[in-house]
């Protein structure tokens, strides 16, 4: 084996330019699909932080139901579900964030405004958000503190600043009358507009007496440390809590349309790589093509000599995916600074163009995005190129099947 | 003892658009430690009749027993591991791996018999240095002259300890000295290892070495003499 692996190593320099030309091919093609591929990857992953980050979390546990209706009577026993969530050991899993959270009508002398009223611990929101430093005015609400942080937008649209007052009335829970005066305590600043026009925060115990709903949550989000661990927390907590009492629901269920356009865009960048690698495969077929054409004659003599065609054509194959390794090694070795130096120095499109930056502020991403150092983008490409270099093996394998020595020999 | 035994063999070429009738019912038997010679003019079919006693190609009418196997029955892979077992080949072109050392041509034929690494290079050792290229163990076919290559390929003929070597116009390419030493190396190992060997050619300088010319015209045997040597 060991000479067979050597023979089909020397075998690719018999004709060094054509097998770095070769390879040269392969080392561009990896370079730049693991440096897309990377850069992909860490701006979703920055996006996706940033759109859980802002308000709906990586993933949320609701009464089953809850996300259907929307309804405040589909809610959670607090206590129960604290009890149940204490139980279970989540690796990777920073904190439980309770909530209640409904729809009411802010009014404030002649004007009004349909609000989503969060009542959420402000601490804990701030450990997910970073709330603490989207505020413009005021300080975040202490607990049972009784006041309200309205979102910039709608501070404006009210007309109203610190120390004035907001009416908030809406139907509670079991449809109870809910109808309260707060002071505003603090203003807080969205990127995103859909967020800024509609956001006031309570305090949780404030929100459950407002709505005549002590004890009860509309949902508990999971702060976690990244997405990578997202699936198996999920998958955890839906193994131990009662399917049919709760669910458990990942930003991907939540926000279809983010998980629409993220596929939608990998789809696009497959289409470019899959153009690219076309390329690349009809570039070695080219290689392979004139290397068996010039060989036949060799061929026919290693048959005549006794070397059985299945280990002719093992040592061709190895010759192929030598080529192709040796270009996808070094587009990997040569992509992994790049990738580091991207993780660590992320392309800030502000000092590219700040209308697109402005754009990408407007729904609320930050316009700062970084390259992802994932091992498996580097091993998807050496996989990928494994898999064109052995379905490219097949015209070898198939010319030496069918090769009569003799004949091969005449040629 | 016959090694080789070839009855009736016909072989037509282009059998379905002009045929061209290479061989026309050949019989021919040869015995262990032979040094025979198959000669005749271009296209007479010495090359073809060596071919089809190599294995390498089929006869379309006739047997071919060698070493009391029947090739006939031999399907194409048997065939590959018959040929590596029993038969060495000399090429006119001397066909060396370009990418191995003279060492490593000669062991590879072991290598495709798995024999053992240290058998392997022992005996590729003695068999260069029976060929007089001691000194060159480790060089590539390229750092080789002709007649030079020539003897790494008579050595990796020899290799797989075949029960025959055949060895098609081997002294084509070769100069008047290099074909002299191929010539005595391959007598001696013919009288001293009895190793049967069969050529085919037109050279004279072979026909004079061996001991039994048979002659070929027009795909016939039109004679078979020993000489004396």
């Amino acid at each position: 084996m060991k000479k067979i692996l050597n023979l089909a190593w020397r075998n690719i320099w018999r004709n060094k330019r054509r097998t770095l030309i070769t390879a040269a091919s392969v080392f561009f093609a990896v370079l730049f699909s693991s440096s897309m591929k990377s850069l992909q990857k860490g701006a979703w992953n920055e996006m996706i932080k940033n759109v859980t980050s802002l308000h709906i979390g990586y993933a949320q546990i609701h009464a089953k139901g809850f996300w259907e209706e929307r309804s405040i009577n589909t809610s959670l026993e607090e206590s129960l579900i604290k009890e149940q969530l204490e139980e279970i050991q989540t690796e990777g899993l920073i904190d439980y964030l309770p909530r209640i959270e409904s729809f009411a009508l802010a009014s404030s002398g002649e004007k009004s405004s349909a609000v989503l009223v969060v009542g959420a611990d402000l601490e804990k929101e701030h450990k997910l958000g970073q709330l603490e430093n989207r505020m413009v005015e005021g300080s975040l609400l202490s607990s049972n503190e009784h006041g309200v942080i309205l979102a910039e937008g709608l501070a404006k649209k009210l007309n109203l600043g610190l120390q004035d007052s907001l009416i908030l009335s809406s139907i509670g829970y079991h449809a109870s009358s809910a109808i309260d005066l707060y002071p505003i305590k603090g203003i807080v600043s969205f990127n995103n507009p859909e967020l800024n026009k509609q956001f006031c925060y309570l305090d949780i115990k404030t929100a459950q007496t407002f709505y005549g709903a002590e004890g009860m949550l509309t949902g508990i989000v999971l702060n976690v440390e990244n997405n990578n661990v997202l699936e198996s927390i999920v998958t955890n907590l839906r193994s131990k809590l009662d399917s049919e009492k709760y669910d458990v629901m990942d930003w991907m269920e939540m926000m279809p349309d983010l998980m629409q356009a993220k596929n939608l865009d990998a789809a696009g960048s497959l289409l470019v790589l899959g153009i690219l690698y076309i390329i690349i495969t009809f570039g070695i077929f080219g290689t392979l093509l004139m290397m068996t054409r010039e060989r036949q004659y060799e061929f026919g003599v290693l048959t005549a000599i006794g070397m059985k065609k299945q280990l002719l054509a093992f040592s061709v194959w190895l010759e192929i995916l030598f080529m192709g390794f040796v270009g996808a090694i070094a587009g990997i070795v040569g992509s992994i600074p790049i990738v580091q130096y991207f993780v660590s120095n992320p392309i800030d499109m502000t000092k590219f163009s700040q209308d697109a930056a402005n754009t990408y502020e407007k729904f609320g991403f930050h316009p700062v995005f970084p390259m992802s150092f994932d091992i498996n983008i580097f091993i998807g490409q050496a996989l990928i190129v494994f898999l064109i270099c052995t379905v490219l093996a097949i015209y070898p394998i198939l010319v030496i099947r069918s090769l009569k020595p003799i004949q091969a020999m005449r040629k | 003892m016959s090694i080789i035994s070839v009855k009736n063999i016909h072989k037509i070429y282009n059998e379905k658009t002009v045929p061209v009738h290479a061989l026309q019912g050949v019989d021919l038997e040869i015995e262990v430690g032979e040094f025979t010679a198959i000669v005749g003019p271009s296209g007479s079919g010495k090359t073809t009749l060596l071919n089809i006693i190599g294995g390498l190609d089929r006869p379309n009418q006739g047997k071919v027993r060698l070493a009391d196997t029947g090739l006939e029955d031999l399907n194409d892979n048997q065939l590959i591991d018959f040929r590596k077992n029993n038969i060495g080949f000399i090429f006119q072109a001397y066909n060396l791996i370009p990418v191995l050392t003279a060492q490593e041509n000669v062991e590879f034929v072991m290598l495709l018999q798995n024999r053992p690494k240290d058998e392997m290079e022992k005996r590729a050792v003695d068999l260069l240095k029976s060929v007089g290229l001691e000194d060159k163990l480790n060089q590539r076919p390229s750092q080789l002259s002709g007649g030079q290559q020539q003897r790494v390929a008579v050595a990796r003929a020899l290799a797989s300890k075949p029960k025959f070597v055949l060895a098609d116009e081997p002294t084509a390419n070769l100069d008047s000295k290099s074909t002299a030493d191929l010539l005595d190396i391959m007598a001696r190992l013919n009288k001293e290892e009895n190793i049967t060997f069969v050529f085919s050619t037109h050279d004279s300088r072979v026909i004079e070495r061996a001991r039994r010319v048979v002659n070929m015209i027009d795909g016939k045997i039109e004679s078979d003499e020993q000489q004396a040597v």
